[in-house]
């Protein structure tokens, strides 16, 4: 290894910085503003060591929602704060380290912006070495305003300390993810699908791991980055070696990803794309076909991720079921709540959330493929043929719209096939739970026209979209905990979805979110139609 | 009825003017030329032409079609090569050759493979393997194999080797002759010489000249070298002449078209040995414009 490779690493870190000074202060802000959310809403909703004992025996006793959250390693206001933000900052950290790294490494050498780099005096690893150099600074950053929060509320000094750098581990590790995703793919958008998909990897080893604890299955839970952060235990006895797991799984990661960056030529992967046709099938003619050329990748990908957690939920449920089922004293608690069936319900309805609000990310990025079409300027292909705009745009929003609804089925579906063969009451689990799970696609297009709003009549604010959903997931977060007013929880569409297996499907909120996301729509495809391309 | 007609063609982005009072006329069967440095609004007044672009101000007709209205049945009539051809990378070179012929309303099989072959084309890889010069030559070929009557082409040979360049030339020659009218956006003067019949030139969003290219050459001035036995004097006093160098017996100069009678008269008295002009080029013509506008800034 020579110095030369990694000659201009400081100045492209400054270019980084210089092109990433809005996105960088907002992912570095969301986790600590998080913390600051969840800590205040247990302090006000739980303030006895009693009443906090109880909620966290509540959580314990729970193993479907141990797996979909983590365990709880302390029944104090960290050990709940620490349980309830784990995975949410996991998911924001982990991503936008993932993402940042991409875009500064495998997707500037997609679009040619670092042949002009790469011909000055910049070394072969400096790309690489400058985007990790940056995301592993953000992530201390985090680590410290994380602390910093937590000490203000009065938590422990050490159980801040290890609660934050848990969020600032997890980063580093997908940083370093990311880098060796950069250097196997030769499309940005493949590196990311590698690095989401190790993601849901570890997500299901944990929640598996910790569904088990009590059979004696949790060694899997060691084996994913995202138990790691768990078994740290912040605010109970920290264990302190857990980091040096991190540190380790760091190291290799980035050796790999150096390793290889030696091994391949500028704008190639190690995994080579095959030759493609000389002519194209006889089906690719409409911009239909086309669009679908397009999302299929894609879509198949994250219908593949949510048929996983789909097993994984219908799994838990009957594990849960199983365990309750054996412990007497347990069953007669739930017995209250309306017995097994409506535990196993409410842990459905509660993984429909989460999997309602992803379906919204992925609705978001399959309808801004139009406003990246747009401006990579291949519209003007298509638009100067004879194709109007509103077939291109119908086009690709049909396949945001059957893409959503496929997501949905490919959980509903397993889920409920897995649940219901456990039960042994396949006929009556599997409709409901894929009827609940479809009952998120009017909330989703909901968003989706908001994104047709945004790109139709302001295309450069297209990525509004994004913050847009963020508040409405902040609202569905805090409202769950905080008693906020019912005006506030309205905005969101996800608080009109009916929860379908709780209560039954009502209609009216329903046929309402299609309306307004139809109407929504119209409105943007009317401004994309008016105004100039491009 | 002209094939193109645009009028008082004024365009903003946002407060920038990008085009102001643009007059342009195509006729049929013509192969006209539009010329001009970067960013002097080639690329804005084809797009608009296309219906991608609002205009600002101003009457647009091509084929007799508003653009912005008619846009589809209009492009089954045209065919468009971008300026800056961006392809979708995991297609193959040939899918989007066979996808954009389809979606213009169909193509001649054996047309494709001819353009194909001839463009030494390999149509197997994806997109995002491909060169500037071979993901030009995708747009070229989708855009030749279609039975259209106007082509628009931007700045179409970016990219393309000399030997690529005659195959495209060979391509525009013959849907001339096949009396198709074609719109060729260059700054390559070369090409645009060698193959339009009349020609615009473009800078900071106004026409500035237009005309055949002998109608602009009679606007302009030609350079003239001579060899004299006794040094010439007296040169800049005489009105027409420019960029004078003197260097012992021999002179440059050029001489604006109306006043080389009068040249001649004074050069005779110093004996002149050896005399030769040369027309302006295109490359003269273009520069000159370009010399008036900076020269006008930096006053």
């Amino acid at each position: 290894m020579k110095v030369g490779e990694f000659a201009g690493t400081g100045a492209l870190i400054r270019l980084i910085l210089r092109r990433d000074r809005l996105l960088l202060p907002i992912w570095i802000a969301l986790p600590p503003l998080f913390v600051v959310l969840v800590v205040a809403a247990f302090v006000s909703l739980y303030p006895t060591a009693a009443s906090q004992q109880m909620l966290a025996a509540q959580i314990v006793n729970s193993p479907g929602f141990v797996a979909l959250l983590g365990p709880v390693s302390s029944t104090t206001i960290g050990g709940l704060t620490a349980w309830r933000s784990s995975l949410f900052v996991a998911v924001i950290v982990a991503g936008a380290n993932a993402l940042t790294v991409i875009r500064h490494t495998r997707a500037d050498e997609e679009t040619g912006r670092y042949e002009l780099l790469g011909s000055g005096v910049v070394g072969r690893r400096a790309p690489l070495s400058a985007s990790l150099f940056v995301t592993l600074g953000a992530d201390l950053v985090i680590a410290a305003l994380v602390t910093a929060a937590l000490v203000a509320f009065g938590l422990p000094v050490a159980g801040s300390v290890a609660l934050g750098l848990s969020f600032a581990a997890i980063g580093w590790t997908f940083a370093a993810l990311a880098g060796v995703a950069a250097q196997l793919a030769e499309s940005a958008g493949v590196a990311r699908g590698i690095a989401g998909a190790i993601f849901v990897l570890f997500y299901v080893l944990r929640a598996v791991g910790d569904a088990n604890e009590q059979s004696g299955q949790s060694w899997l839970s060691w084996t994913s980055p995202l138990g790691w952060m768990h078994l740290v235990q912040p605010f109970a006895n920290e264990r302190w070696g857990v980091f040096a797991l991190f540190l380790g799984a760091v190291i290799v990661l980035v050796a790999m990803a150096y390793a290889l960056s030696s091994r391949r030529d500028v704008g190639a992967g190690i995994l080579r794309p095959g030759l493609g046709p000389a002519r194209a099938s006889p089906r690719l003619r409409s911009p239909l076909a086309l669009a679908w050329r397009l999302h299929r990748r894609t879509l198949l990908a994250w219908a593949a991720m949510f048929a996983v957690y789909g097993v994984m939920i219908g799994y838990l449920a009957k594990t849960s079921a199983d365990l309750l089922a054996a412990n007497p004293q347990l069953a007669t608690l739930f017995a209250h709540f309306g017995g097994v069936s409506a535990y196993t319900d409410a842990l459905f309805t509660l993984s429909l959330t989460f999997l309602g609000w992803i379906t919204a990310a992925y609705a978001i990025t399959a309808t801004l493929r139009l406003q990246s079409e747009e401006v990579e300027g291949r519209v003007d292909h298509v638009l100067a043929a004879a194709v109007s705009r509103l077939r291109w745009a119908t086009s690709n929003l049909a396949l945001v719209v059957i893409g959503s609804a496929v997501a949905l089925a490919a959980f509903g579906l397993p889920a409920g096939l897995t649940y219901g063969l456990s039960t042994g009451n396949v006929g009556y689990e599997l409709p409901r739970v894929l009827v609940a799970a479809l009952a998120y696609l009017p909330a989703v297009l909901v968003v989706v026209g908001l994104t047709m709003v945004l790109y139709g009549l302001v295309p450069r604010l297209s990525f509004v979209s994004w913050g847009v959903l963020g508040a409405f997931i902040l609202v569905e977060l805090i409202g769950e905990t905080l008693q906020v007013s019912q005006s506030i929880l309205n905005i969101s569409p996800f608080n009109h979805v009916p929860t379908v297996l709780v209560s039954g499907v009502s209609l009216i909120p329903l046929v309402s979110l299609t309306l307004v996301a139809l109407v929504l729509t119209i409105v943007g495809l009317v401004g994309f139609q008016r105004r100039s391309i491009g | 009825m002209s094939v193109i007609e645009i009028e008082n063609l004024t365009k903003y982005y946002g407060k920038t003017r990008a085009l102001e009072d643009v007059d342009l006329t195509v006729e049929d069967g013509e192969v006209f030329g539009f010329i001009g440095p970067n960013g002097a609004g080639k690329t804005t007044t084809l797009r608009i032409l296309l219906g991608l672009l609002r205009k600002n101000a101003g009457n647009v007709s091509v084929l007799g079609a508003d653009p912005w209205h008619d846009a589809v049945a209009l492009h089954r009539r045209l065919a468009y090569v971008p300026g800056d051809v961006s392809l979708w990378p995991n297609l193959s070179g040939g899918e989007v050759i066979d996808l954009l012929g389809r979606l213009r309303g169909g193509f001649r099989q054996s047309r494709r493979d001819e353009l194909v072959e001839r463009f030494k084309f390999d149509p197997t890889k994806p997109c995002r393997t491909y060169s500037t010069g071979n993901r030009q030559k995708v747009a070229l070929i989708a855009a030749f194999i279609a039975d259209v009557e106007l082509f628009i082409l931007d700045e179409p040979t970016l990219g393309l080797d000399p030997l690529m360049e005659a195959v495209f030339r060979d391509c525009v020659t013959e849907v001339k002759q096949a009396g198709k009218t074609v719109l060729l956006s260059s700054h390559i003067l070369a090409e645009v010489e060698a193959l339009c019949d009349r020609i615009s030139i473009i800078n900071e969003g106004t026409i500035v000249e237009s005309g055949t290219l002998a109608e602009l050459r009679h606007l302009t001035r030609i350079s003239v070298s001579v060899e004299t036995v006794r040094p010439v004097t007296g040169l800049s006093e005489l009105q027409g002449v420019h960029n004078i160098r003197v260097d012992g017996a021999r002179a440059h100069f050029t001489v604006d078209a109306g006043a080389i009678n009068r040249v001649m008269e004074h050069l005779t008295p110093f004996d002149v040995r050896a005399l030769t002009s040369a027309p302006p080029t295109l490359e003269d013509l273009f520069l000159r414009h370009y010399e008036l506008q900076t020269g006008e800034s930096a006053q």
